[in-house]
């Protein structure tokens, strides 16, 4: 009678297979009197029932696990209900007390289990112990080898045998069990074992999960002889062991004489890929052989086929000795592969590649680090196809350097090949090659320090990139400008006259200071400096030289200490010793007295005639203007620069009410990260020109000048003074975080360690099975780097080489072809 | 003892002096009268010695080195026995990078001098050792080294002195009797005393040092091998082809070079004889320990192998001895030899060393080495420092400390070494900027020799500056000293420190292991800590580890336990230096080290950060605001916007005036616009006009 009923309810199986997989919504556990209970029982029909006290409360933890395991029975054709005792209908299965109550299974009315509650523990215990009770016959319960023997040896020839080890009933992997027999218990024997002594006597190793066994019994007609074993690698779900079943009773090797693009098979169903070995009339025995001997290495994991050359109607590559289809609807893969291994190799990478697609897609992470986020590294990356005329510069080597450097007055660019930074400069001083083009200035040459490292080293050059000049191989001076093609280019140009310049007479120095001496170079320098000295003042005037040569290639300097100086002293109304600064764009001539002025101080004069009362702040020059440590006093302006603002502004500096602040403008038009900044400052861009307040070096805090109002003096000034006294507020303020590592690094520590306790357990007695690892995957998410299981990783990468080898392989079969 | 001191300090001392000094050391001689001083001695003029000699006359010190052989190198002048060097001397590599060629020349000395490179004295890529000979002479004369010939230092003692550098001098007698009084000792006489092993019967066998080289002498011989080493199959491989077989006998498994990733291992270009034995069964290995065995010869003077055991058994004569085929008639050695030959090795020549230096030998594994320390210092008496092959305990079957391309290396670092301890010059490092790490890193493991053929002993050190602001970057600091680095560098580790260091895959090497099995390459960074051959690997400790901590470190890493590790993907052109591959995976692991961002930027983005954040990236501030900032060209800012990694700002603007300034209108940094066709200059003026 009960096989009856299971040969009914076993109609539509996928169906109910499909359900469990997908698991449906819960479906409500109905609650009757035990009167009621028993009318609706039907016979041969399954039923579990929990009696509970009519008074108890209405959940509890097996309740809502009871609740849970309703759906999955429910698609068995078991019905559940709770029975509530009440008092009226007392019935012997209602306990006396609450916590002796207990869960019944009946068939029609016969009961045929109980169960304590505790046995019952989760709905996955619920669904095994109930199916395990129903399924007596089918699945038999062994705890010795001899029992196992024993069983084997009466299926032979006649049926195969599924044999499981789970470490205890009730768990996840014993229910699989269970679910898999209820579907497969009438073709093949289910044998169930939680010992695991009985698992090692038959030679299995690193035991610390389930494990499922396919015994090919059903083939074996000689009895002395052993049935084939299968071992299942994957974990223990019931997808798992259906598809595994599935691919168990799949014929082991067919024949086929078709393209294999059509052909499909249940392995495609199921996921797994299929493998063609070509075969031709000649080799056909051998081949077949072959083949059977991939099939059974492959059983489980992939679908094998032989197929038949000779009779086939499309043409397949003339190497091409194996045929892999990896799914339905997928272009298949022609290979030539010499060695039997590697079909089985690349079945079994393409399994894990699977695997690892699949938590690619939850690492969020993983791709963003290995994506370059260094824009230099970046684009000189994608710039390295481009051809830079090179030639323009002379590459020199350990041999020529000293040669060269000592012959003629050299630049020397020092760069590493392979660094970003260097090589993004290189194209800046190429430039200054095609710039300089046919002027006969400096031998521009470069030294490529991965090559010729000794050079660089000699030369004290231990960082990339690094430009230095050498004069008569003497005396190297290091290039300290902004890495960018105009400065370099000042800095070469203003090199050509010495620094400081000697003038020999009255009439030249006023050249000079006209700058009509050095017309071509005051567009580089728009000061020059002349040193005023009366002979005799020999300190004074190395104390200048000094900072003169300290100043090489950034101004032009020059010097005047004639009988005559007094000319010019007089002149210029300077006490001597004194600075000359002529500024060209503004056509003045201002005198600064240097009595007792050390070179640093010197130094220091010179560099702060350059700077500008209100100057247009530009990517190059806003370093200079930083260094004075005050807030700036910035006009934002699309273009040139309105002379009413500039008036105002020069007119409070005058008046030395901006002492406080940096007044400074930003075109936009010369500048137009300009905007970028803008939309930092205000989440709307109010109009332009816009005047702010930016407190770079305390605060960060932002001020606009209100846009309502006229930049006039009197407006500007109140506005400010509101500022300092604190009155006005910011429109923001600059965040002032720490620049944070923009990504995490590959933890490789804890893969190591996690690797190295791995393998120490496997040395140990019990050991980890690599498929099992997968399954302790889903308890550790947080810590997925370190249990990634080791073949996997490899195989990833090599998948990563391969395709692009085969996509190649590909097109030449396909080139073949057409030839053909 | 008035006559000592007399004595002309460097000639050769007269007959009578000889004879004087003898009571004269007895006697402990007064201060007056004490030997010449030097405040290093070398004893040997072998690669090692003369690469020390090198070292301390660069560094203008008081030294000396005492050869007893009339020239240099006397060891190559008769082994190996056949001449061939199979330390490689490879020409041609492609690169002109001088440091990255001494990868793949074994035999260079280090010097200043390019002339002094094994590649102009010998085509072959096994060169002759005649070769190195000359070689070697060549280095000590153009070098000019102070080398005193055919003086054999016959016996060495110590002499305490409260006053000396380490507290003691050494005192090294000659064979003539003179002495010499020395502050620092470096002993490198290589391994001097042929290894014997014994067994009944032992003199029956013929040593490596003294077999004829001349196959006519083995012609239709049955031959038996002692020992399993690259003399061992020189030998045989001499032999090969007119013997009848060669039977090579020893205790442990034959180790070949390739697996075990060991130089000292056996070669593929020595292995013939594994071929005849695995294709014909023809010669064949053995395995058995020498001291069980015995040789006994018969009436024709061949040899049977028995067994020890049989010979103590009964005291028979020799045709009457048991011999193992008596019970056992498919025993393997029951054919009998003509010949047997013992290529067991070398030993380190302990005897000239008195007792006080407590100079004992390296222990159970490296029996034939001195035992030191990992600095080479002798851990019985402070100064004395052994180098070159002697100093192999140290990483004996791991590195290649044992030869001269290893301790060409080593012996450098003992000279940094002594270059500090007894003259304050701190371990040469280069200072830099935090925004450089990366690419001294990169520089240095594409590059560096000392590194390469030193892996695991050698390793350079990146010391971080207060707030890791700045670092010092060290290079071949003897790594399992790094407990005691601040004393015998003079730098400071306080602020946390990298160390570099070359390694092979954990499991990779081994006699047993298959080391060409399929996917035993890795190419995934993310997978670079699997790597299995030669690949840098790079530790990140927040502090020095202490000595305890070296010590007991885990079983099978070359360090205790970092902070943090990271692995450089290994790479089939040992080129690490692919901008995605290599660059960026390790720039991530030293910016998570550091806590901080090490991307470059150009300029523009320097500009941008400067006005709209109070903190600058370190290469903003490193670069940029000292007025260094990187502009870059208009091709490559094309290039940074497509990538999205820079914006096309003009192109901001345009666009935002055409859509009439939409408010709110932040772009995310990471997404490009589309660039915009040029539209006509919108009207700059037009809210004042």
């Amino acid at each position: 009678m009960m096989s009856s009923c299971l040969s009914v309810c076993r109609v539509g199986i996928s169906f109910v297979m499909m359900n469990i997989f997908y698991k449906s919504a819960v479906d409500s556990l109905p609650e009757l009197s035990p009167q009621k209970y028993f009318s609706t029982l039907q016979p041969g029909k399954a039923s579990l029932a929990y009696f509970c006290q009519a008074d108890s409360p209405g959940t509890s933890v097996f309740l809502e696990e009871l609740n849970e395991a309703v759906k999955p029975l429910q698609d068995y054709g078991i019905s559940v209900a709770k029975v509530n005792c009440v008092k009226e209908e007392t019935s012997r299965y209602c306990g006396k007390e609450k916590d002796l109550m207990k869960a019944y299974l009946f068939r029609g009315n016969i009961l045929l289990r109980e169960f304590p509650t505790d046995t019952l523990f989760d709905a996955n215990a619920i669904v095994a112990h109930v199916l395990f009770a129903l399924l007596f016959n089918e699945v038999k319960y062994i705890t010795t080898l001899e029992d196992l023997q024993n069983i084997e040896n009466a299926l032979k020839g006649k049926a195969n045998v599924v044999f499981s080890y789970v470490r205890a009933i009730g768990t996840p992997e014993h229910r699989a069990v269970m679910e898999a027999a209820f579907v497969y218990g009438n073709t093949h024997q289910f044998v169930l074992t939680t010992e695991i002594a009985l698992l090692e006597s038959i030679g299995t190793e690193d035991i610390e999960y389930a494990h499922l066994y396919f015994f090919h019994c059903k083939a074996v007609l000689d009895l002395t002889q052993q049935c084939r074993r299968t071992l299942m690698e994957r974990p223990l779900t019931t997808l798992n062991i259906h598809r595994f079943i599935k691919t168990m009773e799949a014929p082991l090797l067919t024949e086929v004489a078709e393209d294999p693009q059509q052909v499909s098979t249940v392995h495609l169903q199921l996921g797994l890929p299929l493998v063609f070995i070509v075969s031709q009339q000649a080799t056909y025995e051998a081949d077949r052989g072959t083949a059977e001997w991939v099939a059974w290495r492959l059983l489980g994991k992939a679908g094998v086929l032989l197929l038949l050359r000779d009779s086939l109607e499309v043409d397949i590559p003339q190497h091409a000795n194996v045929v892999f289809k990896r799914e339905e609807g997928v272009p298949v893969e022609f290979l030539v592969l010499h060695d039997i291994d590697l079909i089985i190799s690349r079945v079994e990478n393409n399994m894990h590649i699977e695997e690892v697609r699949e938590d690619e897609d939850n690492d969020m992470e993983g791709p963003d680090i290995d994506i370059q986020d260094d824009e230099v590294a970046e684009t000189i990356y994608r710039d390295r196809k481009r051809q830079l005329p090179l030639e323009l510069t002379v590459e020199l080597t350990e041999e020529t350097f000293n040669a060269t450097v000592m012959a003629s007055d050299s630049i020397v660019l020092f760069y590493a090949g392979w660094q970003a930074v260097s090589m993004a400069f290189l194209q800046s001083y190429i430039d200054v090659a095609i710039k300089l083009k046919g002027t006969p200035t400096m031998l521009l040459t470069r030294v490529n320090c991965a090559d010729w490292s000794g050079v660089c080293t000699k030369q004290n050059v231990t960082q990339f990139p690094v430009v230095k000049m050498y004069k008569e191989g003497r005396n190297p001076v290091s290039y300290a400008g902004m890495l960018g093609t105009e400065d370099l280019l000042k800095f070469i140009q203003l090199n050509r006259i010495s620094c400081p310049v000697n003038i020999t007479s009255v009439q030249e120095a006023e050249e000079y200071l006209s700058g009509e001496l050095y017309k071509d170079l005051i567009s580089y320098s728009s000061v020059s400096v002349l040193g005023l000295f009366s002979p005799t003042m020999t300190s004074a005037k190395e104390d200048f030289t000094e900072a003169g040569n300290y100043l090489k290639g950034c101004v032009i300097t020059g010097i005047y200490s004639e009988e005559d100086v007094l000319i010019l002293s007089n002149k210029y109304a300077a006490t001597l010793p004194a600075l000359l600064l002529a500024r060209h764009k503004e056509g003045k001539t201002e005198s600064i007295p240097l009595a007792n002025t050390h070179v640093q101080d010197i130094v220091q004069i010179i560099t702060n005639a350059f700077l500008e009362t209100f100057p247009e702040i530009t990517v190059e020059n806003l370093p200079i203007y930083l260094r004075l440590q005050k807030p700036l006093l910035i006009l934002f302006s699309d273009g040139s620069i309105i002379p009413r603002y500039k008036k105002t502004i020069l007119t409070l500096v005058k008046e030395k009410h901006l002492d406080s602040l940096t007044p400074c403008w930003l075109n936009l038009k010369n500048t137009p990260v300009g905007r970028g900044i803008l939309q930092v400052y205000f989440d709307a861009l109010p109009p332009l020109p816009l005047l702010l307040v930016v407190n770079l070096h305390s605060g960060g805090q932002v001020f606009a000048f209100p846009s309502d109002q006229d930049v006039t003096e009197q407006n500007l000034l109140l506005w400010l003074k509101k500022l300092e006294a604190g009155l006005e507020s910011h429109i923001t303020i600059l965040p002032a975080q720490e620049w944070k590592p923009p990504f995490p690094a590959y933890d490789f520590l804890s893969m190591m360690e996690a690797a190295a306790s791995r393998r120490s357990t496997r040395e140990g007695p019990e050991c980890v099975k690599e498929t099992d690892v997968q399954e302790s995957h889903e308890e550790q998410h947080e810590d997925k780097p370190a249990i990634r299981d080791e073949p996997t990783e490899t195989l990833r990468i090599k998948h990563w080489n391969r395709s692009n080898w085969f996509k190649e392989a590909e097109k030449s079969f396909r080139h073949d072809n057409k030839e053909l | 003892m008035g006559l000592s001191a007399a004595a002309p300090l460097w000639g050769p001392p007269g007959l009578l002096l000889t004879i004087a000094l003898h009571p004269a050391l007895s006697l402990r001689p007064a201060k007056a009268s004490a030997p010449p001083h030097r405040d290093y001695c070398v004893l040997g003029a072998g690669p090692a010695g003369l690469q020390m000699a090198y070292f301390l006359q660069r560094a203008g010190r008081d030294y000396v080195v005492f050869e007893r052989a009339p020239g240099p190198g006397s060891f190559f002048t008769r082994y190996p026995r056949h001449r061939k060097l199979i330390s490689i001397n490879k020409r041609y590599t492609g690169k002109v990078n001088a440091e990255f060629n001494l990868r793949h020349d074994w035999n260079s000395l280090l010097s200043h001098d390019p002339r002094l490179l094994f590649r102009h004295y010998s085509h072959a890529y096994f060169p002759d050792a005649g070769d190195m000979v000359r070689y070697l002479r060549d280095f000590a004369d153009r070098l000019q080294l102070h080398v005193l010939y055919n003086t054999t230092i016959a016996h060495v003692t110590l002499l305490k002195d409260r006053l000396a550098w380490n507290g003691h001098y050494f005192i090294l007698t000659d064979q003539k009797g003179q002495a010499y009084q020395c502050s620092v000792l470096l002993v490198a006489t290589g391994l001097s005393v042929p290894n014997q092993v014994d067994f009944p019967g032992s003199e029956y066998a013929e040593g490596y040092e003294s077999v004829s080289v001349d196959p006519k002498d083995f012609v239709g011989q049955n031959v038996l091998i002692l020992g399993r080493g690259n003399s061992a199959f020189e030998t045989a491989e001499n032999i090969l082809g007119v013997t009848n077989f060669i039977h090579m006998l020893s205790r442990s498994r034959v180790r070949l070079s390739w697996a075990t990733h060991y130089v000292g291992d056996l070669r593929a270009i020595n292995n013939g004889l594994l071929d005849t034995y695995q294709l014909k069964s023809l010669d064949g290995l053995l395995e058995s320990d020498l001291t069980n065995l015995a040789i006994v010869k018969d009436r024709e003077g061949r040899f049977h192998v028995t067994l020890k055991f049989f010979l103590e058994e009964a005291n028979q004569s020799a045709d009457a001895i048991t011999l193992p085929q008596d019970d056992n008639d498919n025993f393997a050695m029951r054919e009998a030899y003509d010949r047997v030959i013992r290529c067991l090795g070398w030993n380190f020549d302990f005897s000239i060393f008195n007792k006080s230096l407590r100079l004992s030998s390296g222990g159970e594994f490296s029996k034939k080495y001195p035992l030191v320390r990992a600095s080479y210092e002798s851990k019985g008496s402070r100064g004395l420092f052994v180098l070159g092959t002697a100093s192999h305990s140290v990483d004996y079957r791991k590195s290649a400390g044992g030869f001269i391309h290893g301790f060409r290396y080593t012996v450098r670092a003992v000279h940094r070494l002594l270059e500090h301890r007894h003259h304050g010059i701190t371990w040469p490092a280069t200072e830099h900027p935090i925004t450089q790490l990366t690419s001294s890193i990169v520089r240095r493991v594409n590059e560096a020799s000392g590194l390469y053929q030193m892996f695991s002993v050698l390793a350079d050190v990146v010391l971080l500056k207060e707030n890791a602001a700045a670092f010092e970057y060290l290079e071949e600091f003897p790594m399992q000293m790094l407990a005691q680095l601040e004393t015998i560098t003079g730098r400071n580790a306080r602020h946390g420190l990298f160390i570099i260091n070359m390694e092979y895959g954990r499991n990779f090497s081994g006699p047993d292991k298959d080391v060409f099995f399929y996917d035993r390459s890795v190419g995934h960074t993310e997978d670079a800590w699997r790597s299995n051959f030669l690949h840098p690997v790079i530790y990140y400790y927040r502090h020095l580890p202490t000595e305890q901590e070296v010590r007991f470190r885990s079983a099978d890493w070359p360090l205790p336990r970092p902070t943090a590790i990271h692995h450089i993907v290994e790479d089939f052109l040992t080129d690490w230096t692919a901008p995605v591959g290599h660059i960026l995976p390790l720039r991530r692991f030293l910016e998570n080290c550091l806590d901080t961002d090490l991307r470059s930027f150009y300029a523009e983005s320097c500009f941008l950060f400067a006005l709209t954040r109070q903190k600058q990236p370190p290469f903003c501030q490193q670069g940029y605001l000292r007025m260094q900032g990187l502009v870059g060209t208009e091709n490559l800012r094309q290039h940074g916007v497509e990538s999205g990694l820079l914006r096309d700002y003009a192109a901001v603007g345009k666009r935002q005036e055409d859509s009439g300034r939409r408010p709110g209108d932040h772009e995310p940094a990471g997404h490009p616009l589309a660039p915009e066709p040029p539209v006509q200059p919108p009207d700059s003026n037009k809210e004042e006009l």
